[in-house]
């Protein structure tokens, strides 16, 4: 079933928050920087294991251009890396809410995810950035 | 002070077209535009032909007698013997052998018979170059010198089509010149200067027109190529293709801080009978031996290798630094140069520091690409 797009939260920094009642948020980039970033070649991910807060680098993407680092939206462990994922960046473009999740964190504080954008107020940055 | 950045005359074009515009060198330009990317701007380039404005880049011409002789004063190689239509890449030096820019000096005549020289500077030193000149002005009273940048606008067309293609808009077509040649033309009755020049590895011209004919002769280009794949590229483009051919660029393998022999550009330093500013600095670099040198790198892997990244010996030494690095569109892997100590010049296998994770890196001749 496809994630609804429109009950995901989302950071400043354009990573998207699918928070799962067991506590467990799925992660991935929204389509629109996928799409400014253009060119995709390179993802580094982190270990599964890795502790993280808010804001932290949690890896990295690289576009013919630049490289743009993944900030992590909430606090907790990663509990599962897509690691399919860098040898098949062509796809995250076609499909970037399923088959572009990147990592999965177990929560250590849910409410972070309340703090993130709604799909309206991330609408919104994405049309006065664009 | 937060100063917008200036226009091209092509500016509105690029909008319209959807160009991701940023500041480059003090003037708003596009990285790429809508629909396509870098990596189909590139082999747009590589396959058929690729419009660039270039317009950023500075132009000052130099009139009157007297113009050979200062020109031959600033520039690393001889301006002096260059006949009419002829175009010459040299170097200006500071005293210490510091490059303060690489350049494009053309010779030309106007229908009406007058001769003078067009030197073409990058974009981000047009201001320093210009204040360079001046105090030099002085011991050559003859010279006139003026900068044409805002009055008129550059265009680059290249490619394997570009020149079969856009031959029959010119009075004098692109294909008559040979390579390092430049004319003076028209398009349509509007006077255009062509040269057989270009900063991509492939075949085509640059063309120099009056501002407010820059939009006309752009759309007639690319109407003349528009059933054969030619596109509009932008600056990501340009740089991808530029690293490929192994060019340097100003501020990454060319800075004050390097002499033009440590970056691999000793043919184009003419040190025989000749003086000019810097000569002295050079021969002595060249008598010891130059302390760097510019080398090409393929690191493994997918991970591209950026400037700044510290390039180690295999004994874990820290050698040298990248000073340009992408993936290549056309290899379809990393390629970097990099500035490495002489001493480890006959090495072939470094590693790359890519912030903070060491990659293999093997050596490679320049250029990448070649057509």
């Amino acid at each position: 079933m496809a994630r609804d797009t429109s009950k995901l939260r989302y950071a400043e920094t354009h990573e998207w928050v699918d928070a799962g009642d067991d506590g467990v948020a799925t992660i991935g980039i929204s389509a629109f920087a996928i799409e400014q970033l253009n060119d995709l070649v390179y993802m580094d991910l982190p270990e599964v294991g890795k502790d993280v807060a808010v804001g932290d680098e949690i890896g990295e993407v690289e576009s013919v251009k630049a490289v743009s680092p993944l900030y992590s939206p909430v606090s907790g462990q990663v509990v599962e890396v897509h690691t399919e994922l860098p040898d098949n960046l062509d796809n995250l473009k076609e499909d970037p809410y399923e088959f572009g999740w990147i990592i999965k964190i177990k929560m250590t504080d849910a409410s972070e995810v309340e703090k993130l954008m709604d799909h309206a107020a991330y609408e919104k940055q994405c049309s006065e950035a664009g | 002070m937060n100063l917008a950045p200036a226009t091209t005359p092509l500016d509105s074009w690029h909008r319209q077209a959807g160009g991701k515009m940023v500041d480059f060198a003090g003037y708003a330009l596009p990285v790429q535009y809508a629909g396509g990317g870098i990596v189909a701007e590139h082999q747009a380039c590589r396959t058929a032909a690729a419009l660039f404005d270039v317009s950023h880049m500075g132009r000052l011409r130099f009139d009157g007698v007297g113009s050979e002789a200062l020109l031959d004063h600033l520039l690393t190689r001889r301006v002096s013997d260059m006949p009419v239509g002829r175009v010459r890449y040299g170097l200006l030096c500071n005293a210490e052998g510091g490059v303060l820019d690489d350049v494009l000096v053309s010779h030309l005549e106007t229908p009406s018979g007058q001769r003078y020289h067009l030197m073409v500077v990058n974009a981000s030193n047009r201001q320093k170059i210009w204040k360079w000149i001046q105090p030099h002005l002085d011991d050559f009273p003859g010279v006139t010198l003026t900068d044409r940048t805002e009055l008129t606008a550059m265009i680059a067309v290249q490619g394997p089509k570009a020149i079969e293609l856009c031959d029959r808009l010119f009075k004098v077509p692109p294909s008559r010149l040979k390579y390092y040649r430049a004319t003076i033309t028209e398009q349509f009755q509007k006077p255009a200067i062509v040269s057989r020049t270009g900063y991509t590895g492939e075949d085509g011209f640059e063309l120099i027109v009056r501002a407010e004919d820059a939009p006309r002769v752009w759309e007639n280009l690319l109407l003349a190529g528009r059933d054969h794949g030619v596109i509009a590229a932008g600056l990501g483009a340009r740089d991808t293709l530029r690293l490929e051919a192994g060019m340097p660029l100003y501020g990454h393998e060319l800075t004050e801080q390097i002499d033009p022999l440590s970056a691999g550009l000793s043919f184009a330093c003419n040190l025989k009978d000749r003086s000019f500013i810097g000569d002295e600095a050079l021969r002595q670099i060249a008598d010891a031996g130059p302390p760097k040198v510019r080398i090409g790198l393929l690191p493994e892997g997918k991970r591209p290798a950026r400037e700044g990244c510290d390039v180690v010996s295999a004994d874990g030494q820290v050698i040298g630094r990248v000073t340009s690095g992408a993936p290549s569109p056309t290899l379809g892997r990393p390629i970097a140069m990099a500035s490495i100590d002489a001493a480890q010049a006959d090495n072939q296998r470094f590693e790359i520091d890519i912030r903070g994770k060491r990659v293999a890196a093997i050596r490679t001749a320049l250029p990448f690409y070649k057509r």
